[in-house]
């Protein structure tokens, strides 16, 4: 048996690596097991000429499609949104696009205001600090003064309009829209040892300059200096419980399949809304008969994505094409609710720049732009270099019966079993889309695009990850309580995505990081009272 | 690994997707450079490009790269129709390394070299485009 550790975190994404930083001043002794690797920026896809292709072979977004190792198979075939993730050190923020949007007030009181869902047993106000330490970490670029946005100030300035940018802003003023430029987690000049982004124009398949902010880079690497360890190419199988009820430890198998027990007097999940589910599950127990902290049997149950539209346009002028960060300016003109759309809630337009060579045929054939035969080469000039638009994130309301369970046959590599996905897209969700087409084909319309193509929902666009534990007050209602601790098992936190109430309508990294900055914040705070 | 009649009929059916074109001075996707890259790009999608050649074969009756052009034509057309995923990894894969030549990149106006270390140059834009949107009052729900 391996020597216990007073704090096991299981994953190192972009929770994990916040929490264990926050957690390293306390000079508890912090582990994290990791399934994943260390990834090596020298060998991202962006530095050689196989640039485009890898990022639909060895870094394609969907795990069952990458095939890893290090990853584990997910059933999304009962699911019309499939699951995009990474496992590494870093997880998601690996591939992420770097769009770093906060919640809005509203999006803690979703109940109060608009009569859905649950409020938040938080509220922004109490976020903000952490908003603001997670930031500093991160180092975001942005404007300051967005109308859309409660008042705060991006240390870096916005990343370029460009031709893409401008073009479409221009279709936005026509329409009296609001737009700004995005907040990203892109360093636009240097920044705390980063250099600034060179627009390589292939962020979603890792930065190879360290400009975007993976966690890989920016949290992980204070943390250990802060003396956490962190080990790799270790895959947890199960929580284990004493016979006080309590978390006592994990099982995991380490690169050769050979299995281990940690003991651990505090452990913390941060493995996403499908892994940490996944592993609640497979940690049942005769005392835990239906999952490790699901009592409440809400453990794998409101699984939120984003339903995201996509919709581009064809322009007669050379846009920005394959240049520059795929992050450009948001419009949130429909993010709260007006009951006259025929929905609740609402959504994000996040515009994009343009693809490379290779997207840009694959894409051009699929959707019946690019023929065969002699006329090709004329068509795939007219797209491009010619493309530019914009994806709608449309808010997701938690639906009980959208959810995460156990596949009955599906294993991963040391036979453990995998996460089957169970998922419907809403009518409020339907009718959001629909909404969000419309109004992005006006916008395009308006900037001067003689052609359109749209699709919604994005069919593989199940990127974040949200609700399978949820916080709040109610044991009887929720996982955790409104700090993450388990309602159940009082030295188990919970600190990724799963613990969301509500998805709101922006990607949901920065809100994770500061709620997990948040939660390590009330462990500190309560360390001598930390399991009463 | 392709037999030597099935990478022949791969050649054909490459050389039908891109030709290449005097006009803009591009090979085709046959041409021998590519069609090598081709080869050596299938990977995990080696089954699914057996399976449509194997198909293509069954519906020649023999080998589709020994059908007259005519022939091979309209073969090739049924099969698009009948689409599927096997078609779509083997079109991906052909298009992929007919977009990475260093002929075609230099056509397109592009420099022949991955992203980085280089990078590429954006404008900044013009940011007087914000004027309208800063004027405008906040958007937000106070949450109370």
């Amino acid at each position: 048996m391996k020597d216990p550790v007073d704090v096991l975190i299981i994953g190192a994404g972009a929770s994990s690596a916040a929490v264990a930083w926050s957690l390293a001043e306390t000079k508890m002794h912090i582990l994290c097991l990791e399934q994943g690797d260390w990834m090596k920026p020298s060998e991202y896809p962006s530095t050689a000429r196989d640039w485009e292709a890898r990022q639909l072979n060895d870094f394609h977004h969907s795990p069952n499609r990458r095939a890893r190792d290090t990853d584990y198979p997910i059933n999304d075939a009962d699911s019309p949104i499939k699951i995009a993730n990474f496992n590494g050190v870093g997880g998601g923020t690996v591939l992420y696009a770097g769009h770093f949007p906060r919640f809005h007030p509203s999006d803690f009181r979703v109940r109060t205001l608009d009569g859905v869902a649950d409020d938040w047993p938080i509220d922004h106000a109490t976020l903000e600090p952490f908003y603001a330490e997670n930031d500093r970490m991160m180092g975001v670029s942005g404007l300051a003064g967005d109308p859309a946005y409660p008042p705060h100030e991006p240390m870096m300035p916005p990343l370029p309009l460009g031709k893409a940018g401008a073009t479409l802003a221009r279709g936005l003023n026509k329409l009296g829209w609001h737009w700004w430029p995005s907040d990203s987690a892109i360093a636009s000049v240097d920044y705390e040892g980063r250099a600034k982004c060179i627009n390589l124009g292939h962020c979603t398949s890792g930065c190879a300059q360290g400009a975007k902010a993976s966690t890989d880079i920016t949290y992980w690497p204070a943390a250990i200096r802060a003396g956490v360890e962190l080990r790799t190419r270790c895959r947890v199988r199960e929580i284990t419980t004493n016979e006080h009820g309590m978390a006592s430890g994990v099982i995991y198998y380490d690169a050769n399949g050979i299995e281990h027990f940690q003991p651990a007097e505090v452990v913390i999940l941060a493995c996403n809304a499908i892994g940490t589910a996944r592993i609640l599950l497979n940690s049942a127990s005769a005392r835990f008969p239906n999952g490790l902290a699901n009592s409440s049997g809400l453990v794998g149950k409101n699984l939120m994505f984003h339903p995201y539209a996509r919709i581009v346009g064809y322009f007669d002028e050379t846009l920005d094409g394959y240049r520059g960060p795929g992050n450009c300016i948001w419009s949130q003109e429909f993010y709260e609710t007006d009951r006259s759309r025929g929905f609740v809630r609402g959504y994000t337009f996040e515009f994009s720049r343009g693809q490379g060579p290779v997207m840009a045929a694959v894409h051009g054939m699929q959707i019946g732009r690019l023929p065969w035969g002699t006329e090709h080469h004329r068509a795939y000039r007219r797209l491009f270099c010619h493309r530019t638009g914009m994806v709608a994130i449309c808010e997701d309301l938690p639906d009980e019966h959208n959810m995460v369970t156990l596949d009955p046959v599906l294993k991963d590599t040391n036979g453990i079993p995998a996460p089957k996905i169970t998922y419907r897209l809403s009518e409020n969700s339907r009718r959001m889309l629909d909404h969000a087409v419309a109004r992005a084909s006006e916008i395009l319309r308006a900037a001067g695009a003689q052609d359109l193509w749209s699709e919604a929902p994005i069919p593989d666009g199940g990127w974040h990850l949200m609700g399978t534990a949820r916080m709040g007050i109610d044991p009887a209602r929720s996982v955790v309580n409104e700090w993450g601790r388990g309602h159940d098992v009082k030295n188990l936190f919970i600190v990724d995505g799963s613990i969301f109430v509500t998805s709101a309508g922006v990607n949901p990294t920065r809100t994770i990081q500061a709620l997990a900055l948040y939660i390590a914040d009330n462990i500190k705070q309560r360390l001598a009272t930390l399991f009463d | 690994m392709l037999s030597a009649d099935q990478s022949r009929s791969l050649r054909c059916l490459a050389e039908m997707m891109i030709p290449a074109s005097a006009e803009y001075g591009m090979p085709s996707a046959g041409d021998d450079v590519i069609l090598g890259d081709i080869l050596q790009s299938l990977g995990r999608d080696t089954d699914h490009v057996i399976a449509v050649l194997q198909t293509l074969d069954a519906m020649s009756a023999g080998r589709f790269a020994d059908l007259d052009p005519g022939r091979r034509e309209a073969l090739a057309a049924r099969l698009r129709e009948t689409g599927g995923e096997a078609l779509m990894c083997l079109t991906r894969i052909i298009l992929q390394c007919y977009y990475r030549d260093d002929r075609v990149m230099r056509s397109l106006g592009m420099e022949a070299r991955p992203p980085f270390p280089k990078g590429f140059e954006v404008e900044q834009g013009d940011w007087s485009l914000l004027d309208p949107v800063r004027a405008r009052p906040k958007l937000y729900r106070d949450a109370g």
